[in-house]
């Protein structure tokens, strides 16, 4: 019980006003309506976590922090979720993960200090890379994902990885990609298992330091927030700044000279580079800025944009599906004939609901920032 | 009091010396070596193998019934069908030791749910791929197709790949230090 008091302390659920805000603006109660923050809170508050922690709902939180957002009184409900999954981890307690846990399972194989992987073969003829430098680029999970969903969803992961090297060289730069990179560990993080999220840090945060980089560009907004909040929370400060790549070329859009492309387009806000981050602007102002594009905004955008609906692979159910669909569909709804996402695993859920989906009102063409901003650079 | 701290002394002295850190690695990598070339020769693979309920299995038995002679070092799970192993079934393997994992089912045109096997293949495609980026040799997985009545073919199997996964040495996710049988 007093460890429970301790949580609920820490992340200010005392200060709880029932007021339902949280509710009223959580994507998952949208479409579920057995699930409700509030409640979650109030329970924890009047029983302690013993209850929560066999609650198959605690593993359906989002933590996309859009409740935070609206919170009058600051509740941090996506740290308590955390928390109160922590402690029924230590129960031995955890949720239904999705692809039959697949993803957890290369997540806890890369905690293996002895694991050599062979992770770099995305890197084709024409891109350079090099060894040691002052910049790195932190692919992430890339890989995988190109030999887990590429084939079911008909696109390429690893494009994504290949545009960020190729825009990086043309601004002059010579990112460094680490042989034996790990996950970043933000699933497990998120899923309160902390023990193999250590593990992981401390092996990325060696390998970083050991190249030499003082820069560390991500195109995942997951990795970027890891990189640069997690680790330094649960493992000192780092030596090296991180930066998403729509901040690195937002920074350089003076010196990029970009072809006219025909493109009616609206920005998915990726929660973790939105709201954990704070980065709305440059992504849209990239965007903006090559010549022929219309830019529409969504109804839901920057601060309170939706979640695409599944968040550490956990708990992906019909509400998740309805989620996505109702994103798909408000995108639609803004004129946009394509939907830009920076985030590579809300491109696979949004692709996940179109998949064997023969309805016209969700079907809007899918691309990442970086294959947008790369197809549009001058040759 | 005293010999505590001359005892300090002389260890430092010990570790500073010259002849120390340049024969000290060398020695230790020699061990190692020692250590790995011996682990390697030891060496017995613990393999897991899922064999589907209507052929595999079925024939693993029948193996049995005829006295077949084979390599003990893998164990069975009986699935439902070879469809049924996704990726997370043979990573969570690995996770947990194996050396190889081998996925069996029936021939093409016998699966008892008639496309079980062709979805089996899509699933095993998918394995292969990304136990290759994790860096374990993609010859540590197998899928093989074996019949009720081929009971023998089932021994050549199994056989095969325990040398061709006993040849690889154990797998880096593989931390027992005990020698198993």
């Amino acid at each position: 019980m007093d460890a429970t008091v301790e949580k609920l302390k820490k992340n200010k659920a005392f200060s709880c006003l029932e007021c339902g805000k949280c509710t009223a603006v959580c994507p998952i109660s949208r479409f579920n309506e057995s699930y409700s923050p509030r409640r979650m809170v109030a329970e924890g508050l009047f029983y302690g976590a013993d209850g929560l922690v066999d609650d198959r709902l605690l593993w359906s939180c989002l933590t996309c922090q859009l409740c935070s957002q609206r919170c009058p009184v600051d509740v941090r409900y996506s740290e308590y979720m955390r928390d109160v999954r922590a402690e029924a981890v230590s129960l031995g307690k955890m949720g239904n993960p999705s692809h039959g846990g697949a993803l957890h399972y290369i997540m806890e194989i890369a905690t293996s200090p002895k694991l050599k992987q062979e992770r770099t073969e995305w890197i084709e003829s024409g891109l350079r890379v090099k060894k040691k430098g002052e910049v790195l680029y932190f692919v992430g999970c890339i890989p995988f994902y190109q030999d887990f969903f590429a084939k079911d969803f008909e696109f390429t992961p690893v494009s994504i990885a290949r545009d960020t090297v190729r825009i990086l060289n043309h601004i002059g730069v010579e990112p460094v990609v680490l042989e034996n990179e790990r996950c970043c560990g933000h699933d497990l993080y998120w899923l309160g298992r902390l023990t193999e999220f250590d593990d992981l840090g401390r092996l990325n945060i060696k390998a970083i330091e050991q190249s030499g980089a003082k820069t560390v560009v991500t195109a995942c907004p997951e990795c970027a927030l890891t990189l640069k909040r997690l680790y330094s929370e649960r493992l000192g400060t780092a030596s090296f700044e991180v930066k998403h790549i729509s901040e690195v070329v937002a920074d350089h859009i003076e010196r990029i000279s970009f072809d006219e492309l025909e493109r009616k387009i609206t920005f998915q806000d990726p929660c973790r580079l939105g709201r954990y981050l704070g980065v709305y602007d440059e992504p849209r102002n990239v965007i903006t800025a090559i010549p022929g594009v219309t830019f529409k905004e969504m109804a839901h955008s920057g601060r309170g944009a939706i979640c695409c609906g599944t968040t550490n692979w956990m708990n992906c159910d019909a509400t998740s599906k309805k989620i996505q669909s109702s994103r798909l569909k408000e995108a639609k709804a803004a004129g946009a004939g394509t939907l830009v996402t920076a985030c590579p695993k809300c491109q696979i859920h949004f692709r996940c609901a179109q998949y064997g989906e023969e309805a016209e009102d969700i079907d809007i063409e899918l691309m990442d920032f970086v294959n947008l901003v790369a197809s549009a650079l001058r040759k | 009091m005293a010999g505590k701290t001359e005892d300090k002394k002389k260890r430092k002295a010990g570790s500073g010396s010259t002849a120390g850190p340049k024969k000290k690695p060398s020695a230790k990598k020699a061990a190692a070596k020692k250590r790995t070339a011996s682990r390697k020769k030891d060496f017995t693979p613990n393999i897991v193998v899922f064999a589907c309920n209507w052929c595999s299995y079925a024939g693993a038995d029948n193996a049995g019934v005829n006295r077949i002679q084979y390599s003990p070092n893998f164990r069975v799970i009986r699935t439902m069908c070879s469809g049924r192993v996704t990726p997370a079934f043979v990573l969570k393997a690995f996770k947990l030791g194996a050396d190889g994992v081998m996925v069996s089912g029936c021939h093409f045109g016998d699966c008892h749910y008639i496309f079980g096997n062709y979805k089996a293949v899509e699933q095993f495609e998918k394995t292969k791929a990304l136990v290759k980026t994790l860096g374990l040799d993609e010859k540590r997985v197998a899928l093989e197709w074996v019949s009720a009545a081929e009971g023998t073919r089932w021994g050549e199997v199994i056989d095969n790949f325990v040398a061709q996964v006993t040849s690889l040495g154990p797998s880096p996710l593989n931390h027992s230090k005990k020698k198993r049988t």
